[in-house]
């Protein structure tokens, strides 16, 4: 894998559980606030690994709401698909003030603004 | 001026503890998600797209002053500084913690609010006029009615789980305000050829993904016999009501699959079944809780106020703010001033914890403490004097509060959508503020005359666009958000469902559709028509033409 190429794939995502913050499995099994922390599962073997390590999670009470969704990665950094997990990942589009996008948590992507 | 009793102070306690200790539980994982959402919803708290979401009721849309100053504090401690007025005459916050809820609750408590009712399969928050109590064209304040139905309905045990939520609302004026046709219980109070006071009890109205204008169940239903009757309408809905498939368990399906006409039989073979006919109790208790609601000592005015002609002739910006704003009182010398939350290119509903405190403190000294919150996601000061409105309006004007357009183009009602609903399929508030900046100019406003544009952001619909007159409905098509268009909505006393125009449109092209939907309805309009009518006069052909035509 060189640092150039367009990966696509699956991400975990979920809420964590004690304050609803949206969250991404990292590839040390941990969960990152931030999606270009995201481990991107290619194969599908990988993304079923994934969901297991998201349901025990769920079990564990770490988090909530589990589900994966398509991304690519470029250049090192995760782009949802869905202008919804773009939502998700950043904040609202209407306050950019406001959500991972105003903390330096937002990815690397731009933020929507206005339609 | 409503408050709790002291049932409702002991049940809201309780409620406050057991949440506290549900929430640690859940924390703790003695408790799964599956065990804990519906205790969760229980108590208004929801997951959304960037956090929990805190829904608190708003009875009746009418606040104190004290109350908004906690809401405030809620905003600021716990919160990102804002709340968002609803379509349902509550207020949500959008970044709460699961952690800090029981303090919310519990904060809330003290200043008798909670968020019981404002979820779940059970009769919710029942909602009314913004203008109860004081508007001119007034039978009766439908608020104390709002009420006794609130304290029968509050954790009823028979009404709990319902097949699906049930949303009542009243309206104590012939204007109805209160879109009593478009819920699943509506209920209009009129007068007799005797000149007695009875309901007219619609049932089965609705939006969502199946949009129906509610039925009349009854016409004329004696004032005192409306719990009796509302508990036989239950319990034909729980008895019959399909547990089987959400999108079909609402009242308005089973109405629609048994017929009016069985479906009212049903109603009355039941009420016809009730224990005691007698009244008594009702009334009794009617106005036991209409002493909560005593209107304010207003002091005796003429009806003419200097003060208030000559500010209106000096200045222009508060004449403006005059003709759309103010609105008629029941009393001599008083005026309803409604404070609207849509300022040019802003989100729909929004308020910062210093405008909710400015709007308290307006309230405290102009307006007997009382704040009403409207479905339109605005707020209002339902008792000022003539005398004070100048005053109170340069308080709003330095505060952002000033937007002259109730009822107007810019007055725009939308859901949070996409950009915090995780039900939502696309955005609605940069499509309200895309259009609030192209209908900026306010004399274009006023020259376009009374417009209701209404935008929801998924099916559920809770931007009421089927009854908006422009109603915008935002869809997801292969990822990308787009716009279906229906003219011809309405809520009042004579509903509409709108009807849709044609294929959609993206977000960026919305402001020049509905642009050539007025300019369509300017070039049409007959002297003094306003929209809703000559959309009904023309049909929906002219307006097609104009949009799709050239394409």
């Amino acid at each position: 894998m060189t640092i150039n190429s367009t990966e696509k794939g699956k991400i975990l995502t979920a809420n964590r559980l004690r304050d609803g913050e949206v969250v991404f499995l990292t590839h040390s099994g941990l969960w990152s606030e931030n999606i270009d922390g995201a481990v991107l599962a290619t194969e599908p073997q990988a993304q079923a690994a994934l969901e297991a390590r998201g349901k025990d999670d769920e079990r564990a009470n770490l988090v909530t709401g589990v589900y994966s969704f398509d991304a690519e990665r470029r250049e090192g950094h995760v782009f949802a698909s869905h202008i919804k997990e773009r939502i998700r990942s950043l904040g609202p589009t209407v306050r950019a003030d406001l959500g991972k996008q105003a903390e330096g948590r937002g990815g690397h992507f731009a933020a929507l603004q206005g339609v | 001026m409503y408050r709790y009793d002291e049932f409702d102070r002991q049940f809201v306690t309780e409620r406050v503890a057991q949440f506290r200790d549900q929430a640690s539980r859940r924390l703790s994982g003695a408790l799964t998600e599956d065990e804990f959402r519906p205790l969760r919803l229980m108590n208004g708290l929801y997951l959304q797209l960037h956090a929990y979401m805190l829904r608190i009721a708003v009875p009746y849309g009418t606040l104190s002053s004290r109350q908004l100053n906690t809401l405030a504090f809620i905003a600021e401690k716990w919160d990102r500084g804002y709340g968002h007025f609803t379509t349902r005459q509550n207020i949500q916050f959008n970044w709460i913690k699961l952690e800090d809820t029981a303090d919310i609750l519990s904060k809330l408590a003290e200043v008798e609010m909670h968020a019981i009712q404002t979820s779940g399969n059970c009769i919710r928050n029942v909602t009314t006029d913004q203008w109860a109590g004081a508007a001119a064209d007034e039978i009766a304040d439908p608020r104390p009615v709002g009420e006794l139905v609130r304290q029968w309905s509050s954790l009823h045990p028979e009404f709990s789980y319902l097949p699906r939520k049930f949303k009542i609302a009243v309206t104590g004026a012939p204007n109805d305000r209160a879109a009593v046709k478009v819920h699943d219980i509506g209920l209009r109070l009129h007068l007799n050829d005797k000149g007695e006071r009875g309901w007219e009890v619609l049932v089965g109205g609705g939006l969502g993904r199946t949009p129906v204008i509610g039925v009349t169940v009854r016409d004329f239903l004696p004032e005192h016999e409306l719990i009796a009757y509302l508990e036989a309408i239950m319990r034909v809905y729980n008895l019959y009501g399909r547990r089987d498939n959400k999108y079909k368990a609402r009242i308005k399906i089973l109405v629609h699959e048994l017929g009016a006409d069985k479906f009212r039989a049903e109603v009355e073979a039941e009420y016809a079944r009730r224990p005691h006919a007698d009244t008594k109790v009702e009334e009794r208790e009617l106005q036991r809780i209409s002493a909560y609601f005593a209107p304010p000592k207003f002091e005796k005015l003429p009806r003419w106020s200097a003060t208030f002609e000559e500010a209106r002739a000096r200045n222009k910006e508060f004449a403006a703010w005059v003709k759309t704003n103010v609105a008629a009182h029941r009393i001599d010398g008083y005026a309803i001033a409604n404070v609207s939350l849509k300022p040019e290119g802003g989100i729909p509903g929004d308020a910062t914890a210093d405008q909710m405190r400015v709007v308290a403190d307006l309230a405290q000294r102009y307006a007997f403490d009382e704040i009403r919150v409207s479905h339109h996601q605005n707020l209002v000061l339902p008792h000022v004097r003539r005398d004070d409105l100048f005053a109170i309006w340069k308080v709003l004007n330095a505060n952002g509060l000033a937007a002259s357009n109730i009822g107007l183009a810019g007055d725009i009602i939308a859901c949070p959508g996409l950009d915090y609903c995780s039900l939502a399929t696309a955005r609605s508030i940069p499509i309200a503020q895309s259009i609030s900046r192209r209908f900026a100019d306010l004399n274009r406003q006023h020259e376009i005359g009374p417009l209701r544009i209404n935008i929801s952001g998924c099916i559920n619909a809770c931007g009421h666009h089927h009854v908006g007159h422009i109603g915008i409905l935002g869809l997801d098509k292969k990822g990308e958000e787009y716009y279906q268009i229906t003219l011809g909505g309405s809520s009042s006393e004579s509903a509409s469902i709108g009807t849709i125009l044609g294929p959609g449109f993206a977000g960026e092209d919305v402001p020049d559709a509905i642009e050539k939907i007025v300019n369509t309805y300017l070039a049409h309009r007959q002297p003094g028509e306003e929209f809703l009518a000559a959309y009904r006069r023309l049909g929906a052909q002219p307006f097609k033409e104009a949009l799709y035509a050239a394409a």
